[in-house]
């Protein structure tokens, strides 16, 4: 796929990285300046993660800060509430997101929660980073993303980086944090040879610190007839499909999310009322989605009507299947996408 | 002898079946994928888990077995699922996403589900056990003598799902055998390095259960160890554990580049490969060379036959993938 390029400054040396190398590039950065910072997992150490984003971290920290453990996520990711409770920054991954039943009560009930029941006393900087997204035939408990699912739950913060250079800085800045941060990758973009990795996603990195606040969409293509808003995977489907739109006249912005929770309602906000259309791409589950909330915000602030109804592309409400020719049938893509709004361009008021 | 001629026949014969049936595999697995692996490509998309080496535990295991006895296998199945009968084309199918396959494609090699002869697996670490204490305690209730079998790794053994439906399954004593594959390993992670104790059959004294420990990868052994605690849970005495030691002869999953173990290690293991030792181990007792040639091509001939009918049948029409979501 050739996508156009990103909105961000391009400074005269590219440095271009995948998002697994600017996530462990951020992860030695801080642990080099902090060292109050470990990093937890399975396979995290001498395999460097599964999706790469610990790679030469044990060589260069050890063992006692670069640790992997057993299968055991209800007791490492527990274990990981109460280092942060203790002074400690730890990052721990869970290596899909669809393992989160065996261990959600850590993330929901006491990391999400540690802070308000203890009436501010006690805070828990953690990160949980996780893969998501599906696509290459792995089936239904190896492809969900659940981006509702944590956003859904108050108490932490929920980020998806769309490229590179911002994975980097969202994981500064959620290690930084002193709430736990869900940082999900998405497997398509990580930049993995063998998962077949979206061009785009590969972008100047800077070697410098640099944090992308929490909390803040980007609009990664400014257009005026229709806000097109995605998040990791999707931005990229959505610019592709902006590119081609364009040559069909129809001038489309494309919103990158890059944080689920909170969710910069204003940045969604000022978009739509430039062009008065609204499309959300999502790869989740459709119900009770991303999109939904979009819309919902969309509809409860606007100020005026919208120029047709807003829609939401995503995964239908079912479990994702494993032969390609239904998991590629269900996904969203560029193509739907280009259709969509161009039906929609085609509706009356 | 431990075991009679024709058990040991099946035995031989299901694990040549299972061996076949994985190197069927290989190189079908990397059609489309090279020269740069791409793991969405090719006819078998998606992460592949081996069980070569593995064999024996499963034929041990399941040549004490009913239909009506239930398996619930884990990510890495096939193995079990030839061993426990699972329809060969059907099983075939799925893993190439066919519309004949068990869940006509929307399963795949991690999910592979037959009720003909009570066999299912779940690519989520350990959480088949749960489940088979459900089953046993069903079989239990309707007045039935049937037995359930879940199956987990090593690594598995230190998620919470089997501390907890061990202690349920003691409890209610319910006719259930855990049987531990300890091929060292979950995924890089060495089994010293994660796991408290030397061995998990002692952890079934924590739950007040029989736990026995087979070494050697041995057909034989584990078949005599499996009669026990099958017996035992046939027989209202409740749940077991069984710690087999085995080997995982390929990576954990298909293009593993197996950076964390040492070189030769596999080498090694392959030398000492269960299903050539077991051969020559039956030619030793008296088996006719002829019988075993015929087992073996007669399971081979199953297998090939299985991947020409996955080969050639259709893939479902994508919208069947809105179909089943609720019963
Ligand atoms: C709850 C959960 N955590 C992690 C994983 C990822 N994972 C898949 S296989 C595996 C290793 C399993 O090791 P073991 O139980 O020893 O079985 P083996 O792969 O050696 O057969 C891991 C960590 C998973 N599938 N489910």
């Amino acid at each position: 796929m050739s996508l156009p390029d990103q909105t961000i400054e391009k400074p005269a040396a590219e440095r271009r990285l995948t998002i697994a190398k600017a996530m462990s590039e951020a992860l030695a950065q801080e642990m080099e300046r902090d060292p109050s910072v470990l990093v937890m997992g399975e396979d995290i150490g001498k395999m460097g993660g599964v999706f790469g984003t610990t790679t030469g971290l044990f060589e260069t920290f050890g063992e006692d800060r670069v640790r992997d453990t057993p299968i055991s996520e209800t007791a490492f990711i527990g274990a990981a509430v109460g280092m942060a409770a203790s002074g400690l920054r730890p990052v721990v991954e869970l290596m899909f997101v669809d393992f989160f039943g065996v261990c959600m009560d850590a993330i929901y009930n006491l990391a999400a929660k540690q802070s308000y029941f203890s009436g501010g006393k006690v805070s828990c900087p953690m990160v949980l980073m996780t893969s998501v997204g599906g696509g290459y035939g792995d089936a239904g408990q190896h492809s969900q993303c659940l981006y509702a699912t944590f956003g859904h739950l108050p108490g932490m913060k929920v980020v998806i980086p769309s490229n590179a250079h911002d994975a980097k800085g969202l994981m500064l800045s959620a290690i930084r944090d002193d709430n736990p941060v869900i940082f999900m990758f998405h497997k398509a973009l990580q930049g993995m040879g063998w998962l077949g990795t979206v061009a785009g996603s590969i972008n100047h990195t800077p070697e410098s610190e640099y944090c992308v606040p929490i909390g803040k969409a980007s609009v990664v293509r400014e257009g005026s007839d229709i806000t097109i808003v995605g998040l990791g995977a999707t931005v990229h489907q959505a610019l592709a499909a902006a590119g081609r739109l364009d040559e069909a006249g129809i001038s489309a912005e494309v919103v990158d999310l890059r944080t689920i929770a909170p969710l910069d309602r204003e940045s969604i906000l000022a978009s739509v009322t430039k062009t008065g259309r609204l499309l959300v791409v999502d790869d989740d589950y459709l119900s009770f989605g991303i999109g939904a909330e979009i819309i919902a915000t969309i509809c409860e602030t606007l100020p005026g009507p919208l120029k047709c109804p807003p829609q939401r592309i995503a995964h239908p409400d079912i479990p994702i299947p494993f032969t390609p020719v239904m998991e590629h049938f269900l996904l969203p893509d560029a193509g739907k996408i280009e259709s969509r709004v161009i039906a929609m361009m085609g509706e009356q008021k | 002898m431990s075991s009679n001629h024709s058990k040991r026949l099946w035995m031989y014969a299901q694990m040549v079946k299972s061996r076949h049936f994985e190197d069927m595999i290989k190189p079908a697995y990397f059609e489309g994928k090279t020269p740069v692996f791409n793991m969405a490509k090719g006819p078998l998309p998606g992460e592949m888990h081996l069980s070569d080496g593995q064999e024996p535990c499963a034929v041990g295991i399941c040549a004490h077995l009913r239909p009506d006895d239930v398996v619930t296998a884990t990510h890495r199945p096939h193995h079990i699922a030839i061993a426990k009968g699972v329809d060969l084309n059907a099983m075939a199918a799925e893993i190439f996403g066919k519309k004949d396959g068990l869940a006509g494609g929307r399963g795949g090699h991690m999910h592979l589900f037959d009720p003909a002869v009570n066999f299912s697996c779940s690519g989520i670490i350990a959480q088949g056990m749960g489940p088979a204490v459900g089953a046993a305690m069903a079989a239990r209730m309707r007045g039935s003598d049937a037995v359930a079998v879940a199956f987990l790794g090593e690594g598995a053994a230190n998620q919470g799902a089997f501390h907890e439906s061990l202690n349920l399954a003691s409890v209610w004593k319910a006719p259930v055998v855990f049987v531990i594959e300890d091929n060292s390993y979950g995924i890089s992670v060495p089994k010293s390095a994660c796991t408290a104790v030397a061995s998990n059959a002692d952890r079934a004294a924590g739950y007040a259960m029989p736990g026995h420990h087979v070494g050697g990868n041995d057909p034989d052994a584990i078949y005599e160890a499996a009669g026990i605690a099958i017996e035992r849970a046939r027989s209202g005495s409740g749940p077991s554990l069984i710690e087999i030691e085995t080997s995982r002869l390929e990576g954990h999953f298909m293009g593993d580049p197996e950076g964390y173990r040492p070189k030769d290690e596999v080498r090694r293991l392959k030398e000492i490969d269960p299903i050539p030792a077991y051969r020559t181990r039956l030619l030793e007792a008296g088996f006719e060379e002829s019988e075993l040639d015929r087992a073996e091509s007669e399971a081979r001939g199953l297998v090939d036959q299985a991947f020409s009918f996955a080969r050639s049948n259709d893939y479902p029409e994508p919208k069947e993938a809105f179909d089943h979501v609720f019963a």
